[in-house]
């Protein structure tokens, strides 16, 4: 047993010699945590704290035999196999240690050898630095020689030169090589000021003095002669300048030609179409400009600014020169331009005028470019916008022109049909084409002005185009302008035909009226909104609103509606004057028909009744049963007519009359004869009614009847109950009227014996 | 201010004559004719007592026929002249034999007739002193008008109306008959009547002069007249036409006057429910134009003093009171005189402040229930008129007092 003991301590050193070397290997047990917390279980074989007095009491506590000898066994073979692995290790490591120890060695050999090449290298060295210094002191004599030959070379070389400079100088100038000879004595000058006082040189300087003033001459020649391009002249500008020319006298010679080359250009003919000229405008003139102002501002303002002439205010000078040259150019361009967009008066095609402003304007920001701060682009924009209004008030006087001619077109297409019997039924579809043609013109001409305000478009981008054009100038200057012109015509329509007796045919006042209140209803907002989309309309100043309009229309449709009831009354009322005027009513025969004035009456009435019925929609009435004729003239006749007759010729009571007839008003309303009608065809026909049967009553009691004319007048009334009743909204009214009639020719009556009712009804009846 | 309730007096018969007495200058008076084809008609003397708004009425006969126009003589009291209408039968042809001789009748049918007819009449003297002894009395057996004479000739046809020279003595009338105007000088206390010139109408279809006025400017030498459409200045010292207004309203004209203080200036109203200013220098066009009523307008009157005030009467049963400053004789109001001037700028300022008054409908009166035919300033009280309707109702209305004192102040 005591040799069990060294057995079970033996793992545990194993285990701690394995880890210190895995420390110096700096390596990590894979797969293990190195911290495996340590069992203090002093039973554990393994563990640190192992107790072998404890391990042994305790198996020999707890196993049997068998167990305790399997134990055993097994311990002797894991000492056993511990004690090879040890030696295998030990062999191992002696084995590293042997072949260090002969490397360490061998290194040893290798930095003798390598010390005494290096001593050689070092004495080789200094032999060659010993060598250079020598030979460098042989050659330094000869080196200074040299450079002081190569010195006196250029010296003549520049010598020669200043000699050579007038020959050189006149044979440029033969040639005509301004440039070259100008650079050239630029390059001499300052030499040749400097040595003045030695006479050869001072000769020399003469020489050049001459030639380079005839060659200014020359040059001056040349500038005034003006028959070069722009770019020899500003070649030739360059030159006089470098020649300490005076720059101010030199700015205007050079406007003067430029002005009189801009000056011949040729002003297109007016025939040619607006782009064209525009284009011609473009491409000639403010191209020209453009380059004038490039070589200006290029030779006296970008040039100037670098040399030593910026110090005489040059810039400054040649930019106030240019400016007033460029003003006053443009502004006669300007006025040609002008000219011509007022000549453009068609209003066909609007494109071609949109796309030569925005030439027109698009090359003008060149010169703004070229030239910042100049009126020119202003003042082309202003023309821009002068155009944009003219435009528009060319449209709407073209939009009022076509809408006076559809009205004409509808006139005679109402007044031609007349004659065939659907001569009323084409008053729908008139209206309809009417209100749409108009529409479609609104809109195209809306479409034409849009183009000022498309994106491609250069100047669309501008404040005005963006906001007052379109609020002030399209808004309201077109749209609203001519709608109001619409309901103002309309009106005229009322108050020029009231005196003239009727110019205007009823039935176009009908369909006016109709169309005004189209307008009231929809199209006046379908109208505006449909602008207030395509142009965006920010409203910074107040404009017109829909409801004003709407009310506008509103009332021209009403004054146009209540002026065909009257017109159309008037007409029905003279026809019935006439037959109450011209009858001798005192000897007439006993009545055996209906007078045929009140047949036609009734049937004019019916007419319009379609014509109205056609626009207009039925409207209410009050309500009357179906009989309604029959009924309400049995009342008619029987209660309140008769009352009357009776007091009327009862001779002892001359008050009666009187007293019932104020009675029966006390109790009816008063009726307004050319009141106002609402837009429904009963209310029109109550008004047309209405205007007849009153005319109707004046005139019977201005007259005097026999017998048998009050039997006709009573005849008459009862035919024109029994067709007009239908027409009116409150049957009750044409009653009253018909009833006043009736009462008044009876009171107008030298011997009033009233018809049987039954006679009457039949000879009604009869027809 | 609370105006005064309008004083309302019915006539048992319908009419349709109204005139202001012309030559009575204290009291208010008015005079009216009835219609009445099978009761003899009257004239009503309406006295209007402005203090107690009262009204006392006198009744005359005028047994000739109904009357359908009246007008007063400007020089006697007691001197008018009436247009009717005179209806025979066989039944009545006996009791009518006397007149049928001077009437002017154009009918000669079998069985019966209807004429127009003019006649001069002077009312009973003591037609005042009866009726305040017994009111009851002369209402029961009312004193009848004493016949003058007749403004009839065969030769012409159915009086429309009769005009008396206006501020005249009384001796000269103008009668309108069918296409004839009349101008009649009256002898022998009226009792004689000689025709001293005619005009007659001439042109297509049958002319008819409705209505006319005699103007009280150039030394009563113009004349205006109305037919149909059209309305036309005579100058009665040639009997020829001076001016003409065609188509002065679209429909029949009704009714003309001149303002008694601008020369020119003339209104008409008529069918086509307007009134209308002209210049009778400039007739093209129209120098105002009223679009109040709602039917026919039959009767347009100038006050007498204050121009500015004009009433139109018209068969939508309405009266209408308008104050035209515009085109009045005094278009900047009540002129202010130097001494006031100088009392005090403010005042003056404050004047001007208000000054600018406007043409306007002063007031619409609806007392009456069925047409008005007829409407008088008062020649006594320039604040006072009257109106009548055909049902026989005559209403007393005075100018709104705010109106009044704004016009005298």
């Amino acid at each position: 047993l005591a040799g069990s003991v060294p057995v079970a301590e033996d793992p545990g050193r194993r285990r701690r010699v394995h880890g210190m070397l895995k420390l110096y290997y700096g390596l990590n047990e894979e797969g293990k945590a190195p911290e495996q917390p340590e069992s203090l279980d002093p039973c554990d074989i393994n563990g640190p704290h192992f107790d072998p007095e404890l391990y042994l009491n305790k198996l020999r506590r707890e196993c049997s035999l068998t167990e305790l000898m399997d134990q055993e066994t097994c311990m002797v073979r894991q000492i056993r196999s511990l004690d090879s692995d040890m030696q295998t290790l030990v062999y191992e490591n002696y084995n590293k240690f042997i072949s260090a120890t002969d490397t360490i060695r061998k290194m040893k050999n290798d930095f003798k050898k390598m010390e005494d090449e290096m001593d050689c290298l070092s004495a080789n060295m200094a032999a060659i630095t010993e060598f250079s210094a020598r030979i460098s002191g042989t050659l330094q004599d000869q080196h200074a020689q040299i450079t002081k030959l190569s010195g006196v070379h250029t010296l003549l070389r520049k010598l020669q030169f200043l000699f050579e400079l007038p020959a050189r100088l006149n044979k440029c100038l033969e040639l005509q090589a301004y440039a070259q000879a100008v650079n050239t004595h630029r390059r001499a000058r300052c030499v040749l000021q400097q040595y003045s006082h030695l006479p050869s040189f001072k000769g020399i300087q003469d020489d050049c003095h001459a030639i380079m003033d005839k060659l200014a001459q020359e040059l001056r020649q040349k500038f005034r002669d003006g028959g070069s391009s722009a770019k020899d002249l500003s070649e030739c500008v360059e030159l006089l300048l470098q020649l300490d020319e005076p720059a101010e006298e030199l700015c205007d010679k050079f406007l003067s030609h430029a002005r009189s080359r801009l000056d011949s250009l040729p002003s297109p003919a007016s025939n040619t179409d607006i782009l064209e000229f525009i284009d011609r405008g473009c491409n000639e003139f403010v191209s020209s400009l453009c380059l004038v102002i490039t070589s200006y501002q290029e030779l006296f303002i970008n040039h100037a600014q670098k040399g030593e002439l910026a110090s005489k205010n040059i810039p400054q000078m040649a930019n106030g020169k240019l400016h007033v040259f460029v003003d006053d150019l443009a502004a006669r361009y300007f006025m040609l331009v002008e000219r011509r967009i007022q000549e453009e008066k068609g209003v066909g095609d609007n494109s071609l005028l949109v796309r030569a402003l925005d030439r027109f304007h698009r090359r003008l920001q060149a010169v703004a470019k070229l030239l910042p701060g100049s009126a020119v682009p202003n003042k082309g924009t202003e023309i821009v916008i002068r155009a944009a209004t003219e435009r528009v008030k060319q449209y709407l006087s073209a939009l009022q022109s076509f809408y006076m001619d559809s009205l004409t077109d509808v006139r005679q297409a109402l007044a031609t049909p007349r004659l065939s019997v659907a001569g009323t039924s084409v008053a729908g579809p008139l209206l309809s084409s009417l209100s749409a043609s108009i529409l479609n013109q609104i809109k195209s001409v809306l479409a034409s002005v849009h183009l000022f305000t498309a994106k491609d478009i250069t100047f669309s981008n501008k404040p005005y185009f963006k906001g007052e054009f379109c609020s002030q100038g399209v808004r309201e200057s077109l749209v609203v302008s001519f709608i109001k012109f619409v309901c103002q015509s309309s009106r005229q329509f009322c108050e020029t035909a009231g005196d003239k007796g009727g110019s205007t045919p009823p039935a176009l006042l009908l369909l006016l009226s109709r169309l005004c209140l189209d307008y009231e209803t929809s199209t006046i907002s379908y109208i505006l909104t449909l602008t207030d989309e395509q142009f965006l309309v920010q409203h910074h100043s107040p404009v017109t609103p829909v409801t004003t309009l709407c009310a506008e229309a509103r009332e021209a449709a009403q004054k146009l509606l209540n002026h065909y009831v009257k017109v159309q009354g008037l007409i029905i009322s003279q026809m019935l004057r006439k037959s109450v005027e011209t009858r001798d009513w005192v000897n007439t025969i006993e009545p055996r028909n209906v007078r045929a004035v009140m047949k036609r009456v009734v049937e004019d009435t019916t007419s319009i009744d379609v014509q109205v019925g056609l626009l207009y929609e039925e409207g209410v009435r009050k309500a009357h049963s179906s009989d309604s004729s029959k009924r309400t003239f049995s009342v008619y006749s029987s209660s309140r007519q008769q009352a009357r007759y009776a007091a009327s010729y009862t001779p002892s009571a001359p008050m009666d009359t009187n007293l019932l007839s104020n009675i029966h008003k006390l109790f009816s309303e008063r009726i307004d004869i050319f009141s106002s009608v609402e837009f429904n065809k009963v209310s029109v026909m109550t008004g047309i009614i209405k205007i007849s049967l009153k005319t109707f009553l004046e005139c019977v009691r201005l007259r005097t009847f026999g017998r048998y004319g009050l039997q006709q007048i009573q005849v008459d009334c009862h035919y024109l109950q029994m067709y007009l009743w239908r027409f009116v909204s409150d049957e009750n009214l044409v009653h009253f009227l018909l009833d006043e009639i009736v009462g008044s020719a009876a009171h107008r009556c030298l011997d009033p014996a009233p018809m049987e009712q039954s006679v009457i009804e039949v000879i009604c009846e009869r027809g | 201010m609370e105006d005064d309730a309008p004083v309302i007096y019915g006539l048992e018969f319908q009419a349709r004559a109204l005139t202001a007495q012309t030559a009575e200058t204290d009291a208010v008076r008015f005079l009216v004719g009835t219609q009445s084809l099978k009761f003899d008609n009257q004239i009503h003397i309406i006295d209007f007592d402005d203090e107690n708004n009262i009204i006392n009425k006198n009744v005359l006969l005028h047994q000739a026929g109904e009357i359908w126009h009246i007008g007063a003589s400007p020089a006697d009291k007691a001197v008018l002249t009436t247009c009717y209408n005179k209806s025979e039968s066989h039944c009545f042809l006996l009791s009518v034999a006397p007149f049928a001789a001077s009437l002017c009748s154009s009918f000669f049918s079998s069985d019966s007739r209807v004429v127009s007819c003019a006649a001069v009449w002077r009312m009973p003297s003591d037609w005042e002193t009866g009726s305040h002894e017994s009111p009851d009395e002369s209402a029961h057996n009312p004193q009848t008008l004493e016949l003058l004479c007749h403004l009839d000739d065969s030769t012409h046809g159915n009086a429309a109306c009769v005009l008396w020279e206006p501020m005249g003595d009384g001796k000269r009338v103008i009668s309108l008959a069918d296409n004839h105007a009349l101008l009649w000088d009256l002898q022998e206390s009226s009792t004689q009547a000689t025709v001293s010139s005619t005009a007659t109408l001439e042109g297509k279809g049958q002319l008819k002069f409705t209505s006319g006025k005699w103007s009280p400017h150039h030394n009563c030498s113009q004349l205006a007249t109305a037919n149909d459409t059209a309305i036309r200045g005579w100058d009665l010292r040639t009997m020829s036409q001076i001016y003409c207004i065609e188509n002065a309203h679209g429909q029949l004209v009704r009714d003309l006057d001149f303002n008694p203080n601008r020369q020119y200036y003339l209104a008409s109203c008529g069918d086509d429910c307007k009134v209308k200013f002209w210049d009778v220098r400039s007739v093209q066009e129209p120098v105002k134009t009223l679009e109040e009523h709602s039917h026919w307008v039959w009767s347009v009157r100038y006050n007498h003093s204050h121009d500015q005030l004009v009433l139109t009467a018209s068969s939508d049963s309405r009266l209408i009171l308008s104050n035209m400053v515009s085109i009045s004789s005094e278009p900047f109001g009540h002129l202010v005189d130097d001494e006031e001037l100088s009392e005090g700028e403010e005042l003056h300022q404050e004047d001007k402040g208000k000054e600018p008054l406007k043409d306007s409908v002063v007031s619409t009166y609806e007392e009456h229930e069925d047409s008005v035919y007829a409407a008088e300033w008062s020649s006594a009280d320039p604040w006072l008129f009257a109106s009548l309707s055909y049902d026989g109702r005559l209403v007393i209305n005075r100018v709104p007092r705010a109106l009044k004192y704004r016009i005298l102040l």
